[in-house]
C-alpha cells in the first residue's frame, strides 16, 4: 500500500485482567498522513495510543513508530514521538509559557524561551502566556496541550480524543492545527469517537470494534463498502406521549388540562 | 541514554514542584500550624503539669514536634503525586525522551526540600517561645541529617500511597495513623509513667528512638544508647518503602 510507514501495528493484543480489550489489531499509517481510529468508548483507543506511546505493555503482538519497536526501543520512540491525552496534560498552577518552557527543557532544546514565544503566538495564547492555565477556558487548555506536543518536531504525534468536551469553535481550531500539522509532514494518529471528526480530518479512518479493526480505508472506500442511499418507506412505531395519551384517553384538545394533573 | 539526563531532568522537574509550593503556600501553612499549635498547647497549657526533668519543657518537646510537623508534610507529598498522575501530565512526562525515574525523584525531594523549610519554622516558633540548645554545629547537622532521613523514608512512604490511591483523599490520609505515633512514644512524656504494655509499644517503636537522639544531641547528651535503633528503624522503612514503591510504579507500565 505505502512504502513507508510512520506505525506499524500487528498483532496486538491486550488484556485487563479478564478483560480482552484488544483481540489483534492490525494497521499501518502512511507517512504524513492523518490516520483517524475511530470506535465507542470503551473500544480500546485509548489502550492502541497508549501502547504506541510505550505507557503500557502490549501481551501479543508488534508495533513500530517511526521504525522503532514499541517494545524493544522504547526510549527511541519516545524521541519520535508526542502525546496528547485524552484529558488536556497541562500544569494547571503554570502559567502557559511556564508550560511549554517546562517541556522544551524536557526535550533539551536550547532557546527555550523562544520556541515557548513562537507556540504562543501561533496558537494565539500570546495574551493569556503569563496568566496561570487553571483560569484557562477548555479550548485554550486543549492549544496549550496541542502546543506542548508539538515542541521538539516529534514525526510522529498522537492525539487521543483531541475535542472532547469542546465547544464548535474550539473544536474548529483544534482541527486547524491538526491540518497544519500534516501539511508539515507530521504523522497523526488520532481516536475520536465522532464521526465527523474522522471525516474533517483523516486521510484514512479505521474502526475499532470489538478488539478488532472491522474496516480500514478512506473515507471513499468505507462509503464503497455499505449499499448505496435508497429511499425507504419505514413504520413508524408510536412515542411514549402517543402511547401515554392513548392509554389516559385524552385527545389533543383537553392535553393542557392533562398535564396540569387533573385526569384520574 | 535516557539516564544521562537523570539528574537535569530531575532538576527541571523539582524545579516545577518547587513552583507550585511557591504558589501555594497555604500547603506550608497548613502543615506548620498544626505542629505549632500542638507545641503551644503543650507548652502553655499541659507544660506545667508534666514532669520531664529539669530545663524549660520545650526543650524536651521539641523533637516530637518536629517529626509530627514531617508526617503532616509528606501526606501532601502523597497528595501532590496523585494529581500529577490524575491530571495526565504524568502521562505526558512518561511517554517524552527523558529519564523515567525523574518525575518521581523530583516529588520526592520536592518533598525533602518543603519539610526542611516547615522545619525551619517550626523551630524558629520554638525559639520565640524559648526553646534554647548549646548544640554545635555538629549535632545540628547530625539533627538535620536524622531528620532528612526520616522525611525520604516517609516520604517513600507517601509515594505508594500517591501512586496507589484512588482518591485525593486516600492519597492523603495515609498519614493519620502516622501522627499517633509520637502521641505514645516518648515524644511529650517520659515512657516510664506509662502501663506495661503501652511502654512496652512506646520503648520500641520508631519515633521513640528518633526523638530521643534528636533530644539528646540538642542536650549534648551521648546518643549512643537510641541513634542505632533510630538510624535502624529509618533505613529499613527507608529501603522497603523505596523497594515497594518502585515496584508499584514500575507495575503501572505494563
Amino acid at each position: 500500500m505505502t512504502t513507508s510507514a510512520a506505525i506499524r501495528v500487528q498483532g496486538m493484543e491486550k488484556s485487563y485482567k479478564k478483560l480482552h480489550v484488544l483481540r489483534g489489531v492490525d494497521f499501518d499509517v502512511a507517512q504524513g498522513s492523518i490516520f483517524a481510529l475511530l470506535g465507542s468508548n470503551g473500544a480500546g483507543k485509548t489502550t492502541v495510543v497508549k501502547i504506541l506511546s510505550t505507557l503500557l505493555k502490549a501481551d501479543a503482538g508488534t508495533a513500530t513508530v517511526d521504525g522503532y519497536g514499541v517494545a524493544t526501543q522504547p526510549a527511541n520512540v519516545r524521541e519520535s514521538i508526542s502525546l496528547t491525552g485524552q484529558f488536556a496534560a497541562v500544569d494547571d498552577t503554570l502559567t502557559g509559557r511556564e508550560n511549554l518552557v517546562l517541556v522544551a527543557r524536557l526535550r533539551h532544546l536550547k532557546d527555550v524561551g523562544q520556541i515557548a514565544d513562537d507556540l504562543l503566538t501561533r496558537f494565539q495564547l500570546t495574551d493569556a502566556a503569563g496568566r496561570r492555565v487553571s483560569t484557562y477556558s477548555g479550548g485554550m487548555r486543549r492549544r496549550l496541550d496541542i502546543a506542548m506536543s508539538l515542541i521538539g518536531s516529534p514525526p510522529v504525534i498522537f492525539l487521543d480524543e483531541p475535542t472532547t468536551g469542546l465547544d464548535p469553535q474550539s473544536r474548529a481550531e483544534v482541527w486547524n492545527s491538526v491540518r497544519q500539522l500534516a501539511g508539515q509532514g507530521t504523522t497523526v494518529l488520532l481516536t475520536t469517537q465522532q464521526l465527523e471528526e474522522a471525516e474533517q480530518l483523516a486521510d484514512r479512518i479505521a474502526i475499532l470494534h470489538d478488539g478488532r479493526i472491522i474496516a480500514n480505508g478512506t473515507l471513499a472506500e468505507l462509503k464503497r463498502l455499505f449499499p448505496p442511499a435508497r429511499v425507504e418507506y419505514v413504520e413508524k412505531q408510536p412515542s411514549l406521549e402517543d402511547i401515554f395519551l392513548a392509554i389516559t384517553g385524552t385527545d389533543d384538545d383537553s392535553r393542557t388540562a392533562s398535564t396540569a394533573g387533573t385526569n384520574n | 541514554m535516557t539516564t544521562a539526563y537523570f539528574v537535569g531532568d530531575t532538576a527541571v522537574l523539582l524545579g516545577r514542584s518547587m513552583r507550585h509550593i511557591a504558589r501555594s503556600l497555604d500547603t506550608i501553612i497548613t502543615v506548620t500550624i498544626m505542629p505549632i499549635a500542638l507545641m503551644l498547647l503543650f507548652v502553655y497549657v499541659f507544660g506545667g503539669a508534666l514532669r520531664t526533668g529539669s530545663g524549660h519543657y520545650v526543650n524536651y518537646l521539641l523533637p516530637g514536634i518536629l517529626l509530627i510537623t514531617i508526617v503532616m508534610g509528606i501526606s501532601y507529598t502523597g497528595i501532590r503525586l496523585f494529581t500529577d498522575m490524575q491530571s495526565g501530565i504524568f502521562e505526558r512526562f512518561q511517554s517524552m525522551p527523558i529519564a523515567r525515574s525523574s518525575a518521581l525523584w523530583a516529588h520526592v525531594l520536592t518533598s525533602v526540600v518543603s519539610n526542611l523549610i516547615s522545619l525551619v519554622l517550626v523551630v524558629l516558633v520554638a525559639v520565640l517561645i524559648g526553646f534554647r540548645s548549646g548544640a554545635g554545629a555538629l549535632a545540628w547537622l547530625a539533627v538535620a541529617g536524622i531528620l532528612v532521613l526520616f522525611t525520604l523514608a516517609l516520604t517513600w512512604l507517601a509515594v505508594i500511597a500517591g501512586l496507589s490511591a484512588k482518591t485525593t483523599d486516600g492519597a492523603g490520609a495515609f498519614s493519620y495513623p502516622i501522627v499517633l505515633l509520637p502521641f505514645i512514644s516518648s515524644a511529650f512524656v517520659p515512657t516510664r509513667t506509662m502501663p506495661g504494655p503501652v511502654r512496652a509499644f512506646a520503648d520500641n517503636q520508631p519515633v521513640t528512638s528518633i526523638v530521643n537522639t534528636i533530644r539528646d544531641l540538642l542536650a549534648q547528651q551521648p546518643v549512643s544508647a537510641s541513634i542505632w535503633p533510630a538510624l535502624a528503624w529509618c533505613l529499613g522503612i527507608l529501603i522497603v518503602a523505596y523497594a515497594v514503591a518502585m515496584f508499584t510504579y514500575h507495575r503501572k507500565a505494563a
